[in-house]
């Protein structure tokens, strides 16, 4: 029985035309651009100098206050620059540009294939690995996993879900890792219940991905409480609140966590990385990233260095094609579009997608027909097309009370508009002139 | 050059035009049974309304209103489909051309056009006619005459006017229903009535088409239906002597036609499916408040009409049910 969450929601074309090729290695490139914000939080501090030789796994930022998250060097070479550069989010932002030389590895590191199954270090030892590791949530939140593990007092977890929904149409990071290290993630989802003390964990995963759900459920015996949720396509299953209504049919509460109801969600990238992490000593360097796109010669799963920049992606992926309008780092539904392509790999960065220049074009807007398609799609039951017009005339106080702080930014609404109204823009900018009134009201 | 917006960087491809030709599309199965039924005069009417709704709006946005031309979106073509659904088959051409400049001009155009008005145009249009030529609007030509019969016509009663009329003249119920066309001709549409709403079978076929599409949902139509049948049926229960039956109600006038075109019309419905529930309930109790208790025979154009003007209010007090409005629910 597959399930799935019934209020709103989309179905776009899933374009998955890489969920066929396994992960391959992307060479060290000659430089990597490690930014010491990945994460939601306080940037790391840098512990490098300009000059200092590093080798691959050696912390160059170490994270500072509670919401913070370590770095790590994914080469071996010489720092050559500490700098503020571009991000992927369009930011100019602290990073350590490293120049690479042969790889080698912190003595530690276990570089070995095999799989271990058992877990022999004791609770507090294993979170103080995935502190380490400098694990952050690898769908694309971002958000650091240690201080995620750390739950607020009084609350209760009964079930940890994990994510492989991969609802983004193109994407299948995801899916290739669940196909090829299917039981380390499933070590690592055991580690992760150790850590939270629940005793049952279920990974949600889209009937697109038949296969992923066959090869996990064929292993998931071997491991104490863990059970594999068919759940049907639909957009955006991958968001926490809508995988726990799926899954667990409990309701989140507007402006609550998922621990509210007691569950707890993680990425399966975020799972194999806490494998690593503990297993085999293993910081976060590296991801799966997919690069696809109809235009591209071959759309691939790359397991890419940290601060590798774009450009060598699409390299290797057979070069940036004539006619490309746009470059997307993430999907097409929630990610954002890049300026350069000199912009590294982030902890977060699941994909990047190539469009072509037709694509890339908005359509001409029209008159709202009043078809109340916005509202039907919205999967927090909101009304994108009033808080288009609040947020357009600057009705701030009225968009807050028509619970615009709900909204997720899925995009469903200006996806489905028939006249191509920019409902999401509008949203953002009234999220925004929110944000300035509290921010006067706080200094009168 | 790379281009640069905000997420998300995909669409649907659904479009107003397609939308609206979606509901051409549902329209043509009533078109054919009206042009099978009335002949020529149906085809005449029908044509002449598009032409002039597309005509009138080009007119008015070029020349009056001066902003950008917006005829290809085809809203001004279902309006004028519409327009002719609800009008007898021998109307003359002159009354439906002021039929259409009624129904753009005031009812779209005065307003701001597509997206503005607050009152379904197409029924704006054939109100005005309905009060200002009360005759000629209430001589509906009998079913299956000669093909090139238009104003012409051999025109008789609608069910719903002899019903209005033996209950004035104290006839029971029962014996009406014998001189009323049977519940088979209703379902078939070969009754006398406006050219588009009389074939119950045809207007279905395009919700199921319409419901399909996506391009509506199923809550208005459904709620005036329930309610025209629950309100109708507790009458009939009481007194069966007096009031007509559920089915009867359901099958004559323009009640399909009104529940599955006219009340579903974007831009004057409510926006979320709890406002609609309020609003097709609204409908259904007006429709029959005036069919059993009014002076008219008729009353679906009246309750949408009044309904749509409640569209604001029900949009502002009925609101969308909320992901996680509740506190806690296991």
């Amino acid at each position: 029985m597959y399930k799935t969450f019934h209020k709103g929601g989309v179905h776009p074309a899933e374009n998955k035309l890489t969920a066929e090729s396994g992960i391959i290695d992307l060479p060290v490139p000659a430089l990597v651009t490690i930014p010491v914000t990945q994460h939601i939080g306080a940037p790391a501090r840098v512990v490098v100098k300009k000059g200092d030789n590093v080798k691959t796994g050696q912390i160059i930022g170490q994270g500072e206050g509670f919401v913070s998250s370590n770095i790590h060097s994914s080469v071996t070479g010489t720092v050559s620059k500490i700098e503020k550069f571009i991000d992927s989010s369009g930011y100019n932002r602290l990073a350590v540009e490293i120049e690479t030389s042969d790889d080698e590895w912190v003595e530690n590191i276990d570089l070995c294939k095999e799989l271990i199954r058992e877990i022999t270090l004791p609770r507090p030892e294993l979170l103080k690995k995935i502190q380490e590791a400098g694990i952050a949530g690898m769908g694309g939140a971002t958000f650091p996993t240690h201080v995620k593990m750390f739950l607020p007092q009084g609350k209760t977890v009964d079930h940890l879900l994990v994510n492989g929904a991969e609802c983004e149409p193109y994407l299948t990071s995801d899916h290739v890792l669940m196909l090829e290290k299917g039981e380390e993630i499933l070590t690592g989802i055991t580690i992760a219940m150790q850590v939270l003390g629940v005793t049952n964990a279920v990974i949600g995963i889209e009937k697109n991905k038949i296969n992923a759900i066959g090869y996990l459920e064929s292993h998931a015996a071997k491991y104490n409480g863990i059970s594999i949720q068919g759940l049907k396509v639909k957009y955006p299953q991958g968001s926490e609140k809508q995988l726990v209504k799926s899954i667990l049919k409990r309701e989140v509460p507007s402006g609550g966590l998922p621990s509210d109801v007691g569950a707890v969600v993680f990425n399966v990238g975020t799972m194999f990385a806490i494998y690593e992490a503990v297993q085999k000593n293993k910081p976060l360097i590296d991801r799966i990233v997919t690069v696809t796109g109809r235009s591209l010669r071959s759309p691939s799963n790359f397991r890419v260095r940290i601060g590798t920049h774009m450009a060598d992606l699409i390299k290797a992926a057979g070069g940036l094609p004539e006619n490309t309008g746009k470059v997307i780092g993430g999907g097409p539904m929630m990610g954002k579009a890049l300026n350069s392509l000199d912009v590294p790999v982030t902890k977060g960065t699941s994909g990047l997608l190539i469009l072509e220049e037709k694509e890339s074009r908005r359509k001409p807007i029209m008159n709202c027909i009043r078809c109340s398609k916005c509202v039907s799609v919205c999967p927090m039951g909101l009304e994108p097309y009033l808080l288009m017009i609040l947020a357009e005339r600057r009705f701030c106080e009225l968009i807050e009370d028509c619970h615009i702080g709900d909204c997720m930014e899925c995009g469903s609404c200006s996806y489905i508009c028939p006249a191509n109204r920019p409902l999401l823009d509008y949203i953002r900018l009234g999220k925004a002139r929110l944000r300035e009134l509290k921010r006067k009201k706080k200094e009168n | 050059m790379l281009t640069i917006s905000p997420s998300p960087h995909m669409h649907s491809g659904e479009s107003v035009k397609k939308l609206m030709f979606g509901v051409i599309i549902a329209l043509m199965p009533a078109f054919i049974v009206s042009v099978i039924y009335y002949g020529i005069g149906a085809l005449i009417i029908t044509v002449t309304a598009m032409l002039s709704c597309a005509i009138f709006e080009y007119l008015i946005q070029r020349f009056i209103l001066k902003k950008q031309l917006s005829l290809t979106d085809g809203s001004a073509l279902v309006t004028g489909m519409l327009l002719a659904f609800c009008l007898p088959a021998n109307l003359p051409v002159w009354l439906v051309v002021l039929g259409s400049l009624i129904a753009i001009g005031i009812g779209k155009m005065s307003f701001g056009g597509l997206g503005n008005n607050p009152f379904n145009p197409a029924l704006v249009g054939r109100v005005v006619l309905f009060v200002s030529f009360p005759v000629k609007m209430t001589s509906y030509p009998d079913p299956l005459q000669k093909w090139f019969n238009y104003t012409d016509a051999v025109t008789g009663a609608t069910p719903l006017s002899i019903v209005k009329e033996g209950i004035r003249n104290q006839d029971s119920i029962p014996d009406i229903m014998a001189r009323v066309p049977d519940y088979l001709d209703l379902f078939l549409g070969k009754i006398g009535g406006s050219s588009g709403e009389v074939a119950a079978i045809a207007l279905l076929l395009g919700l199921i088409y319409m419901l399909a599409r996506k391009i509506i949902t199923i809550h208005i139509p459904l709620s005036i239906i329930l309610t025209v049948t629950v309100f109708t049926g507790i009458l009939w229960i009481l007194d069966p002597v007096k009031y007509a039956d559920p089915l009867f109600h359901l099958l004559s006038g323009g009640l399909l036609l009104g529940a599955i075109f006219m009340a579903t019309d974007y831009v004057t419905s409510p926006m979320n499916p709890n406002g609609m529930w309020i609003y097709g309930i609204g409908i259904g109790i007006i429709t029959v408040l005036i069919r059993v208790f009014g002076a008219y025979p008729e009353g679906v154009q009246f309750a949408i009409l009044t309904m749509n003007a409640f569209v604001p209010l029900i949009n502002k007090y009925f609101k969308p049910t909320r992901f996680g409005e509740k506190p806690i629910n296991e």
